[in-house]
């Protein structure tokens, strides 16, 4: 296994550890992950924490005290707070998010002619990545507040794992891009964008109509007209946010369940911060498998099991060898899957989380996830 | 091959689930089934992962049907992989003949901007894409006996295959909304059968009684709701004392030392937990009234033979 283990109470205990943004891929435990570390850090730590989830289970939700997305830190009841911390939960409004953003930076009027506008409305309630770029939004705006020892941010179930990172460049690309500018045209120099003759724009513009109809083109000019005096903000908020990311007061944690395509989720993940020169803290093995009675090879408690059937006696041993049997090939499975990021990343600090029998729903199964991983 | 008919009818079987649940492999097994008795099934993805690239150990797909697998009785399945991008270029090809001015809209980024603005417009792609695959026919015979469509995970499932909603917002006439009513109706019609994968976990079962609530609210048929790596029940209720172990453990020749014996009474009461776990979870599933397909846990992971078992099982059901 790997050198190096990861130490999550010194990284929870550190003042200057600021952000601990949880990341991989879909269905590997992030959200859990992210609520005992926080819980931890409040907790054993006393650190003033809030962790910013994005979708989290209904019970899981609701065992932090979060009925609804309302875009607001609730604290947590049932915790200890004898250290003076205290924890806070958030779930993401997507819209709400967006909306703020909008209102920030443009007058009253324009904000509602924005929101009134259909592209607005599918925007920011299904553009790729609004998501992604709304939780680096809100991120933002905790940071900034500067009231918060510690923020644990859970980021969204992408398709990819990296596509927060990417969202914010990629809206801020769409936002000042070529074509927005060309569609802004009349807006800013009273001249349409289909009365300009040169070959490649009529072409252009005729194929924009003839794929999206007038009707759209209409609405987008409005829409694209609204957000233009946003631009300048949305671009630098975007660039602030990758600032905060790269800088040493956030530590990002991968997290991986030991199967194959969440380990190649996290490498490939491991390679992209390392790339962006984002700070890697470490890896989380999720739900790694133990066996109790590791002296107990897989092959002999099978022939065991088979004895014992065939000699008609003792069923129930029988079962619980082929438990074993099944629980130790499970354990050799995941180390091996384990190793091949370990290998590829050996200076990464790993640590493990031996597997619940039961999903974690309360306070009490997040204080156990948050003693298994420091 | 006249029972595979029977048993999985349509011919656009579109498999989504939660993420980690295996929905790449089941999609693969599936069209592995189907290809059985010499038939030609298209395995399609729509994301961009390149899952199936890795899935069967080769090199990235590029947008192009491609054989990626030859099946016992002269039956083969191709892979596709859509790229957005790609399908809208086709598209315009096809509907305006654009040919290399197509290529030179890419350069001025209008792909990149009309997929990205017109939420809904990206989907009607790839949606249409497997529409056209489907549909496709060459010499007077369908192209494909069976397409299985490897699609986006249960959380986004309704909204990308409720695709006309999405483009009515936007786009009220003109040859987007032609095409997404055209998906529209071939996507709530008996050609097409939306399988859901799932594990008995809290999570995923969630996900999937919510995805069945959307797609019929959506009136999008279901097919059947697909258990990933499911495990034998063992000791089934029963409780295990310590002394009948030590007994058992003495008379298999096994150490029987009070570790080994405590050690063991654990691991099956794990397993007895998660056993009650997964039977209240079977419940709720069942209590939808769809059918349910289960497929093992296959103990050498997923390669070859374990896609092979997964589709023989898949046809068995």
């Amino acid at each position: 296994m790997s050198t190096q283990r990861l130490d999550v109470d010194g990284l929870l205990a550190d003042p200057s550890t600021r952000i601990v943004v949880c990341c991989g891929a879909g269905g590997v435990g992030k959200t859990t992950t992210a609520a005992a570390l926080g819980l931890r850090a409040a907790e054993v730590h006393g650190r003033r924490t809030v962790v910013l989830t994005i979708d989290p289970a209904r019970r899981l939700a609701q065992s932090m005290g979060l009925s609804e997305l309302d875009n607001t830190p609730r604290q947590v009841k049932g915790i200890d707070g004898d250290n003076g911390g205290e924890l806070h939960a958030m779930m993401l409004d997507m819209k709400r998010t967006f909306d703020e953003v909008v209102q920030q930076h443009t007058t009253p009027q324009r904000a509602q002619e924005i929101f009134a506008n259909p592209f607005y409305q599918a925007m920011s309630s299904t553009f790729a990545g609004t998501q992604e770029y709304m939780a680096m939004e809100k991120l933002g705006q905790l940071r900034a507040t500067d009231e918060w020892d510690l923020i644990v941010v859970d980021t969204p179930p992408s398709r990819s794992a990296l596509d927060f990172l990417d969202a914010p460049a990629r809206l801020s690309r769409f936002l000042d891009g070529r074509m927005l500018r060309m569609l802004l045209a009349p807006a800013r120099g009273g001249r349409s964008m289909f009365s300009l003759v040169t070959a490649s724009f009529g072409l252009f513009s005729r194929t924009v109509q003839k794929v999206l109809g007038a009707q759209l083109l209409t609405d987008l000019s409005g829409f694209v007209a609204a957000l233009d005096s946003m631009f300048g903000g949305f671009r630098q908020r975007a660039d602030q946010t990758y600032r905060i990311l790269q800088d040493p007061q956030t530590a990002f944690l991968l997290v991986a369940a030991p199967e194959r395509d969440a380990v190649r989720e996290a490498a490939y993940f491991a390679e992209r911060l390392v790339a962006e020169r984002m700070p890697l803290a470490g890896l989380v093995l999720n739900r790694m498998h133990r066996s109790e009675v590791p002296g107990l090879s897989a092959e002999a408690s099978l022939a065991a099991a088979e004895a014992l059937t065939a000699a008609g006696d003792q069923p129930l041993t029988a079962d619980a060898l082929r438990i074993h049997a099944d629980l130790v090939r499970q354990t050799e499975r995941e180390q091996l899957v384990a190793a091949k990021f370990i290998d590829a990343f050996p200076a990464v600090p790993t640590v493990s989380v031996t597997a619940q029998p039961a999903d974690v729903h309360d306070v009490d199964g997040l204080r156990t996830i948050g003693s298994l991983l420091a | 091959m006249g029972e595979h008919v029977s048993r999985w009818p349509a011919r656009l079987h579109v498999v989504t689930g939660k993420g980690g649940t295996g929905k790449t492999s089941v999609a693969a097994a599936l069209a592995l089934g189907l290809a059985a008795g010499g038939k030609r099934t298209l395995l399609v993805e729509v994301e961009g992962r390149q899952g199936i690239a890795q899935l069967f150990e080769t090199e990235p797909l590029p947008y192009k049907e491609l054989r990626i697998a030859k099946v016992a009785g002269g039956g083969e399945v191709r892979a596709l992989a859509v790229d957005p991008e790609e399908a809208l270029l086709e598209y315009l090809d096809m509907f305006y003949h654009l040919g290399a001015a197509g290529r030179a809209l890419r350069k001025v980024g209008a792909i990149d901007f009309a997929t990205t603005i017109a939420p809904g417009l990206r989907d009607v792609l790839l949606t249409g894409k497997v529409k056209e695959a489907t549909t496709r026919s060459q010499d007077g015979k369908r192209a494909y006996d069976a397409v299985v469509l490897d699609a986006p995970p249960t959380g986004r499932i309704g909204r990308f295959l409720n695709v006309t909603a999405e483009t009515a917002k936007l786009a009220k006439m003109g040859p987007i909304k032609t095409q997404s009513d055209g998906v529209a109706s071939l996507l709530r019609s008996p050609i097409t059968s939306v399988h859901v994968v799932t594990l008995l976990e809290e999570m995923p079962v969630q996900e999937t009684l919510d995805a069945i609530a959307e797609l019929s609210a959506l009136h999008i048929p279901i097919g059947r709701i697909v258990l990933n790596a499911t495990r034998p029940a063992l000791v089934a209720g029963g409780k295990v004392t310590k002394a009948e172990l030590k007994r058992g453990l003495t008379e298999a020749g096994l150490p029987a030392d009070a570790a080994t014996v405590t050690g063991l009474a654990t691991e099956v009461r794990a397993h007895q937990t998660r056993q009650e776990l997964e039977e209240t979870l079977r419940t709720e599933l069942t209590e939808t009234g769809r059918p349910l397909v289960e497929l093992p846990l296959l103990s050498g992971g997923v390669d070859q033979a374990g896609l092979d078992e997964l589709a023989a099982a898949l046809m068995r059901a």
